[in-house]
């Protein structure tokens, strides 16, 4: 399937608009496909990052463009050069690796000078580039020390650094922030987009954190069991999911499957299978089949339904059921309400300190058609 | 958050382990000392300090009487004849240790790094298998293999290539010693190399080394102790083996060992200069390991 608009204009193999560009690559390992026909175009000085579940393939996919492995089939270009006969070594590209891989044996100087010194460099400009680097992440004060006497946070930077110095076409990150606690990685998340930013450089990030792809992301390629299912804006990917595995990895929400019974100009009717009858009013046209019959999957999020102990005067998707859980998350009440079909919706609402519905007393769900999504199942 | 919440409540510090530490505080190690630490003195300990007793004696001979009187057994081995021996001893065991180092290392590396994973212990255990077998035999091994009419030199006549008189030369002895410590030295090797972090070597391939440079610029720097250990351990093996200078070589390849044995069960039958020998080469050996503790582990690793 093709992805997004810019898909449709393919770039000649010349045409540098992209750094990195996979096309239809496979990659086998000992008899299991770990990635199976992708095709990325990432844009120069964007910051592009591949989410999906662990096993997905985005880190092989990463390692491909790193050099580190080779695919089985199809191929990898960076700016507009195929990568397919080049050794990593050669290639314009670094890694940020999730482990930081930082030479224990070596000072912290000496990591970043690393790549510096292979390229035979002058001692001026090493030094003057070496320290340009430690500053950009705030590290110069380390440069002294082993790896092995930093922090995990200050790995990662010196990682970063090590990274940066060799001005690379494309930094690649591979999990960057999945091995530090919560608070460093928000702040993180905000020093690297800013770094990115101020250097306008293309980075490619590899994260299995939905939350950490859509606040630090240009655009966002979605994978699933080695395919990619969808390449789009953060907004375009929460809030226009093509696929029900999208629907339901990015972001919570309610998925009901069911048949499609009516398909008209006020838009679609859903029975589900334990008998709801939902109406959906995509603003996108229903790309599925015409009459009745097909099996859809519709998405609500849950911040887009409301709750109420009193039934309210809407006549579409308002159904009853039993508050089974509340949880307080202070800016948000969570709420989880088991339908009379059996069905469960999760509810979050903003807490507007008004009368909060309590346990196991029989409420109202509703949400409008305009917030639900039928996606072809 | 429901997982941030431990459901299951601190363990409270129980006071009883730390009471009985502080009774048995004063003897506890003591006990566990005990047996390993009368093992030393009795079999490290005192014989050391009988062969320094009888270095002291000039002269001495079975069944005389234990007299100390100074150190002319020690000025004795300053004389060239001795000295050369000696020199020689470290010359056999510094070339073994290189011998060792250049065909064990890419044994190891190839296991450790390159050999599929369920076939490592197996290939480890066959590299080390020689070792089932008595030293002796291996060393008797050779000599069918290297005299004149052995298989050596049988198997080059098949090709017409001239017969090679190897054995009681330095090089027999050479080739004996390195083949009776190289097992040790891939051992070492192998389990240096096994704990290699393989990221480390993907990085330095990322940053633009080649496998040559990444090679020299991570992984011997990163299996450095290794390579120090398995040294150390070939070096010190080969400065007393005995064996292999007796049965391979010939009379040009005297050496400390041989030389102390010679001053104990051999024709000379001199005790004292036979103790002050093995005092130099006990000191000698100790100075190495020392050097060994004291800089093999100067860098943080990671």
């Amino acid at each position: 399937m093709s992805q997004t608009a810019v898909s449709t204009q393919r770039p000649s193999k010349t045409d540098t608009a992209y750094d990195v560009e996979l096309r239809k690559v496979f990659k086998v390992y000992n008899g299991e496909t770990a990635v199976r026909g992708v095709d990325l175009q990432i844009r120069s000085g964007e910051f592009f990052s591949i989410l999906g579940p662990s096993g997905c393939g985005k880190t092989t996919t990463l390692r491909l463009v790193a050099g580190f492995e080779t695919p089985s089939a199809g191929e990898v270009l960076v700016r507009g050069q195929s990568m397919l006969t080049v050794p990593p070594y050669q290639r314009p590209v670094n890694t940020v690796f999730q482990s930081y891989a930082l030479f224990g044996h070596m000072t912290i100087w000496d990591n970043v000078a690393f790549s510096l010194k292979l390229k035979g460099k002058t001692k001026a400009e090493l030094q003057d580039r070496v320290r340009e680097a430690l500053e950009l992440v705030k590290m110069t004060s380390f440069a002294h020390r082993y790896p092995a006497q930093l922090s995990g946070g200050q790995q990662q930077r010196v990682a970063l650094a090590r990274a940066l110095v060799n001005r690379p076409a494309v930094l690649l990150l591979d999990e960057p922030l999945g091995a530090l606690d919560l608070k460093l990685r928000k702040e993180m998340q905000v020093e690297l987009t800013s770094l990115q930013q101020e250097l306008g450089m293309t980075f490619v990030m590899v994260t299995h954190d939905q939350e950490e792809a859509l606040s630090m992301s240009d655009r966002i390629a979605v994978m699933n069991e080695g395919r990619v299912e969808q390449i789009g804006s953060p907004s375009e990917i929460y809030e226009r999911p093509r696929t029900p595995f999208v629907a339901d990895f990015i972001g919570e929400t309610n998925l009901f499957r069911g048949r499609l019974t009516q398909h008209d100009r006020d838009g679609l009717t859903v029975v589900t299978d334990a008998g709801l009858q939902l109406a959906v009013k995509s603003q996108e046209p229903w790309a599925g089949g015409g009459g009745g019959g097909g099996d859809v999957v519709v998405s609500v999020r849950p911040e887009k339904v409301h709750v109420s102990l009193y039934k309210p005067e809407v006549a579409a998707n308002c159904f009853e059921g039993d508050l089974r859980n509340i949880m307080y998350l202070g800016t948000h009440v969570h709420y989880v309400v088991e339908l009379r079909s059996g069905d469960r919706v999760t509810v979050m609402q903003v807490n507007t300190g008004g009368e909060r519905p309590k346990l196991h007393v029989p409420v109202y769900v509703h949400w409008s058609p305009v917030d639900c999504l039928a996606l072809a199942a | 958050m429901t997982e941030s919440v431990s459901p299951v409540p601190p363990t409270p510090a129980t006071p009883e382990p730390e009471e009985r530490r502080s009774r048995t505080q004063g003897l506890g190690p003591w006990i566990l000392l005990g047996p390993p630490g009368l093992w030393l003195l009795l079999l490290l300990v005192l014989p050391v300090l009988v062969i320094f007793e009888l270095s002291l004696v000039p002269g001495i001979r079975p069944g005389d009487l234990v007299n100390p009187s100074g150190l002319d057994n020690y000025v004795e081995i300053l004389k060239p004849i001795y000295l050369r021996v000696i020199l020689r001893t470290v010359g056999f065991a510094g070339a073994s240790t290189a011998i060792c180092l250049l065909l064990g290392f890419p044994v190891a590396y190839w296991i450790a790094l390159m050999s599929p994973r369920r076939w490592r212990n197996a290939l480890v255990v066959a590299f080390v298998l020689p070792l089932w077998t008595s030293s002796l035999l291996r060393s008797y091994a050779w000599i069918t293999i290297l005299r004149p009419t052995g298989v050596l030199n049988s198997f080059l006549a098949t090709f017409g290539i001239p017969q090679l008189d190897l054995l009681n030369q330095n090089a027999a002895v050479l080739i004996g010693m390195s083949y009776s410590f190289l097992p040790y030295m891939v051992l070492i090797l192998y389990s240096s190399l096994e704990k290699l972090d393989r990221r480390l070597l993907e990085a330095a391939s990322d940053l633009g080394a080649t496998p040559v440079q990444a090679f020299w610029q991570v992984t011997v720097p990163q299996s450095i102790q290794g390579i120090a250990a398995g040294s150390l351990l070939v070096f010190i093996s080969s400065l007393g083996d005995f064996i292999n200078p007796e049965l391979l070589g010939g009379a040009s390849s005297m050496t400390a060992s041989r030389l102390i044995y010679n001053q104990f069960l051999g024709a000379t039958q001199n005790w004292g200069f036979g103790s002050s020998l093995s005092m130099v080469i006990i000191l000698a050996v100790s100075a190495a390991i020392a050097l060994l503790i004291r800089y093999g582990d100067a860098t943080p690793k990671t």
